[in-house]
């Protein structure tokens, strides 16, 4: 990876992750693993019907099991939650509203029991009529999936509209798009797609619940924001924050899924109900897939206008993401794909509509990318078509339109601040890279088609503007220090990052920083979520701001020590010492936890530091326009792709990539190298080859990974090159900005405009299967195909000559 | 009918009560305490519970526990040689190549195993073999230079 150079111990190098030996020894503890005294198991009823009333639960026979403690259903939960919109019900009360909605849980001594019971809970059900697509669900004569919406609790920054099928409306209006129509030479309108995805992490959601007799509730989760996951439950079970208590261990994976609140208060009731002992519910892959929460299916109704010489003019689209049978989550990814339509571009006049919908499928939530990855598919492409139509090339029309840092404002008339990163040198970068305009080398077979496309995306966190994180350090006797960030642990690396920020800012090995690896939420500091990639940048803030703090109160204790004033107090390289004066040294270890004179009297005390960091300049957007300032910063990069294309087949074979984020300051180049080529496999794998494909009735056709792809080893790309880019944000943790999510969102469009450029077939729904591929070839360009059949057949024709004449 | 069976895990000799239909996974797991061995999917398709049964790397969810008796099974937790990681766990460390970690005992098994038979191995064999195990966070980049760098000790170990 090429960076700009530095000098720094450990900031900008290849640090390996912290609990990588642990992971490789199989050591490291997943909630998966975890075990405790008395556990008993819970297994859930789901629904088989997509749309219905429950008339009746029996749970007899299902309690005559032997080893079934108890049977839960909805009556034994009477509240709703939810983090953005609180339309879920933990099991279903009333009303089940898809395929898979939990209905009951049972509960036993074995897991096996509990299965057992589980498949001997009776439900009679009264047949609702069902809608599965959230464009039919638009029209007035569509069934209603919550006829209760207007009663629901709902953040200041949604509008669910009671009475229709509506989870979320979101409009952003900027200048005025009609008029801009008219003065466009270019007019491309179309309609894009995107399925349902699942997150597919590899542990299933899972977790332990116990209540314990003094009214406090313990969970072990897999999950990725503990302290949200604590504070909505305490808000649903209307008990104080401090008596909940979410142990937060190793996780197998999150990209969203497991942001929020997911089921830890079932199992918390669970366990309440039987006999407070602890419970622990494992999902199944089929109940991961059926029961939980995915990513939600994108419909686009977009028109884009460019002037002559190729300025992106106006832009009007209308969004509507599916979100199944609750929006919960999905509410606020189509507010953030309606604020953030207009990617990397300055885009005068916009007029954007994103609606969150309910339909009778599984319920959907937060992804990787959340709302950009949907926004880019579309808008990327724009790009490539537009230049094609005005006869510019890729690269040019997009140097037209960036958004110029200090000059532009973003669609919600927020100013681009000037440190915000280079998206003109991520540009050039990708084209010097990938080798943009340079000739490409032709395949041997000619049903083969290389070809190189590329697309950029930007993206910042999607968070209540008063989303904020603390930090504690806290010095042991030797000088170690113990660092306590909330952040999750599912596999971001953010917590290596954060300890050799420590580790530098004191000039002490890394090895003397730790964050604890089994951690909870009453001894680890507040942070609101791990989502967003905001990890870094709001956890990384605040633990510059604990060192600050820490250092002030070492410095306290210094001038005493050597009787200078406090500004002469310098603290480096593991040691504190007077400037100018170096012969008055102590190492930190001798005033970590109370500085002894040699008379043995002692000053001081063991060193704390806390700091915390809010972003002061975020505010809601406004109800009408989306107009204010959502993020608390931009990340901006892009994908450059080498493809190979089989005409004959459809098939797609990533060969080449290149990836460029400017991440502001590389802290962990290891991590970033890690996200990046990980953005880069799951990027892949969900444009080429992922889509949950469920039936005329609801019903989920392919719940496993033999119907569900994911990306295996095989389908590495031979090269991939990474690139980071460090243009510092000043109130970024040492300049530096979040990467996580970035890294994924312009790997599907970049391969699509690969493929247009080459063919000019174009795709407008994800996945790009063989099948759609080939489809799409046959019904935009069949001259291509046809050209490839001679093309082979002559091939075979040459080879049979030359093996005959041997 | 619930039986007795010896299996040899990690070098250590174990005996089981186990049910005619219980999974070698199930057993390891719940009855034996070796928690490096993970379960993503249940039926054979994610590869994550996979282990060295007898010198070859199998998915214990395909296994009946039954159907291991007297074998030797060796599990992440038994790959390193006494407190020293063993090379591919070294060279994982190294390159980053661990993530969420959760598919990292199945991706370290196998990769031992196919080492252990051919140090040779080329790029595109470590693909093709390896593609029996799932990593969803997508860590395949970081593992490649990872076998590749300890394959040169596994060749070192095998000449010697």
């Amino acid at each position: 990876m090429e960076t700009e150079a530095q000098s720094p111990k450990y900031i900008g190098r290849y640090v390996p992750q912290q609990d990588s030996t642990l992971k490789v020894t199989g050591t490291a503890t997943y909630t998966f693993d975890v075990e405790l005294p008395g556990m008993l198991y819970a297994k859930l009823v789901t629904s088989d019907r997509p749309h219905a009333k429950i008339v009746s639960i029996d749970t007899k026979e299902s309690e005559q099991v032997p080893g079934v403690v108890a049977v839960a259903t909805g009556k034994d939960f009477n509240f709703r939650i939810g983090i953005y919109v609180g339309d879920r019900d933990i099991l279903a009360f009333d009303t089940v509203r898809w395929i898979g909605h939990p209905i009951a849980a049972v509960i036993a001594e074995t897991l096996e029991a509990a299965e057992e019971g589980a498949s001997k809970v009776h439900v009679e059900y009264e047949d609702l009529p069902a809608v599965f697509d959230p464009r039919e669900a638009l029209k007035p004569e569509a069934p209603l999936l919550h006829p209760k919406l207007g009663e629901y609790r709902v953040s200041p920054a949604f509008k669910p509209i009671p009475g229709t099928n509506i989870a979320n409306r979101f409009k952003l209006q900027r200048g005025n798009v009609d008029r801009a129509f008219d003065e466009c030479s270019v007019i491309i309108e179309d309609n894009f797609s995107m399925p349902y995805v699942a997150h597919a992490f590899m542990e299933t959601q899972n977790c332990i619940g116990l209540y314990r007799r003094d009214g406090v509730i313990e969970v072990w989760s897999s999950l990725q924001s503990p302290f949200s996951a604590r504070y909505l439950m305490a808000q649903s079970l209307d008990i104080p924050v401090n008596n909940v208590i979410i142990h937060n261990t190793f996780c197998g994976g999150g990209f969203g899924g497991k942001a929020g609140l997911g089921w830890e208060p079932l199992v918390a009731m669970l366990s309440k109900k039987a006999g407070h002992k602890p419970v622990k519910l494992i999902l199944s892959r089929k109940e991961q897939f059926t029961s939980a929460a995915v990513r939600e299916a994108f419909y686009a109704h977009v028109k884009a206008g460019f002037s002559k010489d190729g300025k992106f003019l106006a832009y009007k689209a209308t969004f509507i993401m599916d979100c199944g049978g609750y929006g919960d989550y999905t509410v606020n990814v189509s507010r953030t794909a309606g604020y953030a339509a207009d990617g990397s571009y300055d885009i005068e006049n916009l007029d954007v509509e994103s609606l969150a919908v309910y339909t009778n499928k599984v319920p959907t939530t937060a992804m990787r990318g959340f709302g950009y990855p949907e926004g880019h598919w579309v808008l990327e492409q724009i790009m490539d078509r537009a230049a094609s139509k005005l006869g510019l090339d890729p690269v040019k029309i997009r140097l037209i339109n960036l958004v110029r840092p200090g000059e532009s404002s973003t669609g919600t008339g927020e100013r681009v601040r000037e440190d915000a990163g280079n998206p003109r040198k991520v540009l050039e970068t990708i084209v010097k890279e990938l080798g943009i305009g340079k000739e490409i080398d032709k395949p041997n077979e000619p049903w083969m088609v290389r070809a190189r496309g590329f697309a950029l995306n930007v993206k910042g966190p999607s968070q209540p503007p008063n989303a904020s994180g603390s930090a504690i350090m806290k010095f042991n006797e030797d000088g170690s220090i113990d660092l306590l960030v909330g952040t999750g642990s599912f596999g971001q690396g953010t917590t290596t990052a954060l300890c050799m920020i420590v580790a530098e800012e004191f000039g002490i090995p890394l090895e003397k920083v730790r964050v604890p690896f089994d951690r909870a939420t009453d001894s680890e500091a507040y942070t609101w979520q791990t989502v967003g990639s905001r990890g870094l940048f709001v956890d990384g803030n605040a633990t510059l701001s604990a060192i600050k703090d820490a250092k002030r109160r070492i410095v306290d204790v210094a001038k005493q020590v050597f009787r200078v004033p406090e500004e002469d107090v310098i603290i480096s390289e593991g040691k504190v010492s007077v400037k100018g004066r170096p012969w008055l040294s102590i190492k930190l270890s001798d005033i970590a936890a109370a500085y002894t004179y040699p008379e043995g009297n002692a000053i001081g005390g063991p060193i704390i530091g806390a700091g915390y960091w809010t972003s002061v300049l975020n505010t809601y957007l406004n109800p009408e326009t989306g107009q204010g300032i959502p993020s608390i910063f931009h990340t901006f990069g892009g994908t450059g792709v080498e493809i190979l294309l089989n005409l004959l087949t459809g098939e797609i074979i990533v060969e080449r990539a290149i990836q460029v984020e400017d991440v502001g300051r590389v802290i962990n180049r290891l991590g970033v190298e890690q996200q990046m080529d990980g953005g880069l496999v799951m990027g892949m794998s969900v444009s080429l080859w992922e889509k949950m494909q469920f039936d005329q009735q609801g019903w989920l056709l392919n719940p496993n990974f033999t119907g569900y792809y994911l990306a295996r080893f095989k389908d590495l790309p031979k090269e991939i090159k990474k690139v980071a880019l460090e243009t510092p944000q000043a109130d970024g943790p040492l300049g530096a900005r979040g990467v996580g999510e970035m890294v994924m969102i312009s790997v599907g469009p970049a391969i699509a405009n690969a493929i247009f450029n080459a063919t000019g077939v174009m795709l407008n729904h994800e996945p790009m299967t063989p099948e759609a591929v080939w489809n799409a070839l046959r019904e935009q360009k069949s001259e291509l195909l046809n050209e490839a059949i001679r093309g082979m057949k002559e091939h075979f024709r040459q080879t049979e000559e030359v093996m005959t004449k041997q | 009918m619930a039986r007795v069976i010896t299996l040899t895990v990690n070098g250590r000799k174990r005996v089981a009560n186990v049910e005619d239909n219980e999974l070698l996974l199930d057993v390891l797991r719940d009855k034996l305490g070796v928690k490096s061995v993970k379960a993503a999917c249940w039926r054979g398709e994610c590869g994550l519970c996979s282990a060295i049964l007898d010198g070859k790397a199998v998915k214990t969810c395909l296994i009946l526990a039954v159907e291991a008796e007297g074998s030797e099974i060796t599990t992440a937790e038994g790959i390193s040689e006494d407190d020293k990681l063993s090379p591919i766990q070294n060279a994982f460390v190294e390159y980053g190549a661990t993530q969420c970690g959760f598919c990292t005992p199945a991706f370290i098994v196998s990769a031992h195993s196919i080492l252990q038979k051919n140090p040779e191995i080329t790029e595109d064999e470590i693909k093709e073999k390896l593609s029996g195990v799932i990593c969803r966070c997508g860590t395949y980049n970081q593992m490649l230079p990872a076998i590749k760098k300890a394959s040169k000790e596994y060749r070192r170990s095998k000449s010697a």
